[in-house]
């Protein structure tokens, strides 16, 4: 039986108080926070983050990978690839994106779970928005991914139903910062009949009524539409699941995936979980999860992220951004990677492999031809890190080097299992930066230049909830 | 090691150092020109009695015609070289084994860099991006690590380690007040060091190395030649230079409170020497001390104070001008700021004056009293993974 064998989710470590949005500007802007990629993160390393998550879990290799945001990292490049070589995948594996649209995330899904073999979907979003508007305060960021295949499923499709229809609600044309929305009763005119539609489809295949759901994911950009399809579904009450409006955001693209993987995170075996993703459209998909389910819990659940979290202020965030033009410190601006020279590092760069000694042992981080201790040449096999945990042996906060968001801290650390590497660290106060913390690593984008994202891996302090 | 040293066969003759600073009056080529001219001059001979020329310089120009064309060589052999903050050392080493081997009569070493220009803070970067996964961290990043693991490791506070690090600071700022030729010439009270704005880990601004412009240069000839040019000539007895594995940031072996390319460098050169006790035996030491860290790491890895024991030395004062071992008594690199190529030869030329007695108000009184040897020390690259020199010079041939 094919179905899902894996979840994931990724919550960046910033907040956004939305209090703060209306202390800068003057106006009133709710209450509650937002998640907010930090400013070396962007769609698709919150996809990664996430991917790894459900790798973890899983323990299978997908033949297939599925990214889908609405704001792509690149365009005229795949960025798929870049997941698929951060999670160390086969060459076979295929890496596909399905960009520009919340929807892109719906048809992930559906492709990987159609698809022959384990595959992988992965949603991620960076949500922007004008200055004081509803994007920018009611907007998250965040990812999801899901590994579909046979074996020892999770959750079984029951059903599934789409509706597809032409209209403006939402549209931002290439190269723009923000989106533009039609007035809002129009989108909720066209929504929910479209979502009304799609869950009474896929509850039928299913063979269930609406009052056996157990948990109700109603997920799209336009709040309002899906308010009044979750009102009118039928569901009993306590299955209407929360929106984690009031701590992350709507994540666009990623939204619906980071509340099913939410609700998977709690659920009990032979529970009706039906999703519906109100997107240009309506697709609706009914699972019934198995006895596997809690053993595939992931370690770092959404709730356990969502409690793990720093604050950042508003002009910080406008200057993550890239909406706050600040003035760069009196050094050469950064270099952009290689193209040859970060291809022939693949394994390294991307996949944070690193090398063991097959004559004495020694761990070698980078990956090294000759090893430091014995000086045996070429006696070499490759060893990932990404996993391992490391702890601080010295460390410094660098004032005067360029970053985005400086100061940047860089730390000296030594791996479990011998290795030691000197890279910058991330979500961290500089103040509280000690020798013997341990920390582990996550996969960032460090800049970018000449239009050219240099991702690679950073150093963070353990976050809250990973087992 | 298998290193047989040159003791005694070289000769320095006659050198010359610019003035370091913002030199925004002078081209890289002017500063070659006056560091080049006083140094033929002090040795009386003519740049076409020179036979082979040795260049250092990082980043101010490359191959020999850096200085053939301002200086006019006729068809001589001019090398160009770079080993990092060594620069100026290597091309120092380079033409004394020239001369050694008897392949020349007469060679100029000079080094000259011009890194105010560029407009940017501390250095220009050096290396390519390649793959984008090395840390880009700034110099005074790099060292400023050894300050917490230098203190956790002794026991030493983060209040102590900074009184340390100011007092280095405040030492070669006072030394420097009294050189003409030092970029920064006035003394600089603790409490402003101490409190200047914090650039890297523990580092203040007052923690660094300026950035400056200058050159400085050396002409050497065969030991038994070097009475023809000067009665004070300063002899060769050791020149060591080692590049290390770069094992420090990849191996949990290495603790960031020793440099060991230095350890190994000191060792060879001591014993090409033939030096026990370097502190009882030096009149003076010129040191690299691009940050306060470095030069406190350095007293230790250079045998002048034992293993845990340098910071109680430095506030004892015992490496101040007055002290039982002089350091820096120039000002070091606090005072002339660190233009790479030439930084080697500038610290050769305090000893040229200082052993020669003609250092004026910084003349080190030990001189007198007989001690005979100078050491100068100088180091590219980063804690774990650097190039080291040091060379001992004396005035009188064993």
């Amino acid at each position: 039986m094919r179905g899902l064998l894996a979840w994931g989710a990724y919550v960046p470590y910033a907040r956004l108080d939305r209090k703060a949005i209306a202390a800068a500007l003057g106006a009133s802007a709710g209450s509650g926070t937002r998640a907010v990629a930090s400013y070396d993160e962007d769609s698709t390393s919150l996809g990664v983050e996430a991917a790894r998550s459900a790798l973890r879990a899983a323990r299978v290799t997908p033949e297939a990978i599925y990214f889908a945001t609405a704001d792509p990292a690149y365009l005229d490049k795949t960025n798929a690839t870049t997941v698929h070589a951060a999670l160390d995948l086969p060459a076979g594996a295929a890496a596909y994106d399905m960009l520009g649209s919340v929807r892109s995330a719906a048809g992930a899904l559906r492709a990987a779970l159609d698809a022959r073999g384990p595959a992988l979907a992965v949603l991620a979003d960076v949500r922007t928005g004008l200055a004081g508007g509803a994007d920018e305060r009611e907007g998250g960021d965040a990812a999801a991914a899901f590994l579909f295949g046979e074996g020892e499923i999770a959750a079984e499709p029951l059903g599934h139903a789409s509706q597809s229809s032409e209209f403006l609600d939402r549209w931002r044309v290439p190269g723009e910062a923000f989106s533009r929305q039609w007035e809002e009763r129009f989108g909720e005119h066209v929504y929910v009949p479209l979502g009304e539609t799609a869950l009474a489809e896929a509850l039928k295949q299913a063979g269930v009524t609406a009052s056996a759901v157990d948990v109700l994911i109603v997920a799209g950009p336009h709040a309002r539409s899906n308010k009044r399809v979750t009102a009118i579904s039928g569901v009993k009450k306590e299955a209407i699941a929360d929106d984690l409006a009031a701590g992350v955001g709507n994540t666009g693209a990623a939204h619906a995936g980071l509340m099913l993987a939410a609700a998977l995170d709690t659920a009990r075996a032979g529970q009706i979980i039906a999703l519906v993703s109100l997107a240009d459209g309506a697709d609706a998909t009914v699972w019934r999860t198995t006895d596997a389910i809690a053993a595939r819990r992931p370690a770092s659940t959404v709730a356990a992220q969502i409690a793990s979290a720093g604050p950042v202020s508003y002009a910080t965030f406008l200057t993550w951004r890239g909406f706050l033009r600040r003035e760069p410190p009196r050094r050469p601006d950064p270099q952009p990677p290689e193209a040859p020279a970060a291809a022939r590092a693949e394994g390294w760069k991307y996949a944070f492999t690193g090398s063991r000694c097959q004559a004495c042992g020694t761990r070698h981080v980078p990956p090294q031809r000759v090893c430091v201790k014995c000086h045996a040449v070429d006696r070499m096999a490759p060893e990932r890190l990404s996993d391992v945990r490391a702890t601080i042996a010295t460390f410094t906060v660098d004032r005067l080097a360029y970053s985005m968001s400086p100061p940047v801290v860089v730390a000296v650390v030594d791996f479990e299992g011998g290795g030691r590497f000197q890279c910058e660290m991330t979500d961290v106060d500089p103040k509280t930066v000690k020798i013997g913390d341990q920390v582990e690593m996550t996969f960032r984008r460090l800049y970018t230049a000449n239009g050219i994202h240099n991702y690679f891996w950073k150093a963070r302090p353990i976050r809250g909830g990973n087992g | 090691m298998a290193s047989n040293g040159i003791r005694d066969r070289v000769a320095i003759v006659g050198m010359g150092c610019t003035s370091f600073g913002e030199r925004w009056d002078k081209s890289t080529s002017d500063l070659l020109v006056d560091a080049a001219t006083e140094a033929t001059t002090s040795a009386g001979v003519d740049v076409k009695d020179i036979d082979a020329f040795w260049l250092g310089t990082l980043f101010s120009g490359q191959s020999g015609l850096t200085l053939s064309r301002p200086l006019k060589i006729d068809y001589k052999p001019v090398s160009r070289l770079e080993n990092y903050c060594a620069t100026g050392s290597e091309a120092f080493r380079n033409a004394c084994y020239a001369v050694a081997s008897g392949a020349y009569d007469i060679a100029m070493a000079i080094g000259v860099e011009k890194l105010k220009d560029s407009g940017f803070s501390g250095l220009p970067s050096t290396r390519s991006v390649g793959d984008g996964t090395a840390a880009a961290m700034t110099a005074p990043a790099m060292f400023s690590l050894l300050a917490p693991a230098y203190a956790k490791k002794y026991g030493v506070s983060d209040e102590q380690l900074k009184d340390v690090m100011t007092r280095i600071a405040w030492k070669n700022h006072k030394n420097g007040a009294l050189n003409p030729r030092a970029q920064f010439r006035k003394e600089v009270p603790k409490d402003t060091i101490a409190c200047s704005p914090l650039v890297a880990g523990p580092l203040g601004i007052f923690d660094c190395s300026g950035v400056s412009d200058g050159s400085a240069a050396a002409i050497i000839v065969r030991a038994e030649d070097a009475h023809r040019y000067t009665d004070r000539p300063l002899y060769v007895k050791a020149l060591s230079f080692v590049a290390g594995p770069a094992a420090g940031p990849i191996d949990p072996d290495y603790d960031y409170t020793t440099f060991n390319e230095v350890v190994a460098s000191a060792a060879d050169a001591y014993a090409q020497a033939g030096i026990k006790d370097p502190r009882q035996e030096l009149a003076m030491a010129e040191v690299h001390d691009c940050f306060t860290p470095t030069e406190l790491v350095l007293m230790e890895d250079l045998g002048f104070a034992a293993r845990g024991t340098g910071w109680k030395e430095v506030l004892a004062g015992t490496f101040d001008l007055e002290g039982e071992l002089a350091v820096n008594p120039d000002g070091g690199l606090k005072s002339f700021g660190h233009p790479i190529g030439a930084s080697g030869l500038r610290m050769l030329f305090e000893c040229w004056l200082q052993l020669r007695g003609e250092a004026g108000k910084r003349q080190i009184a030990s001189v007198a009293r007989g001690r005979k040897l100078a050491l100068t020390h100088n180091l590219g690259g980063a804690p774990g993974e650097c190039v080291s020199f040091v060379s001992v010079v004396g005035s009188e041939r064993s």
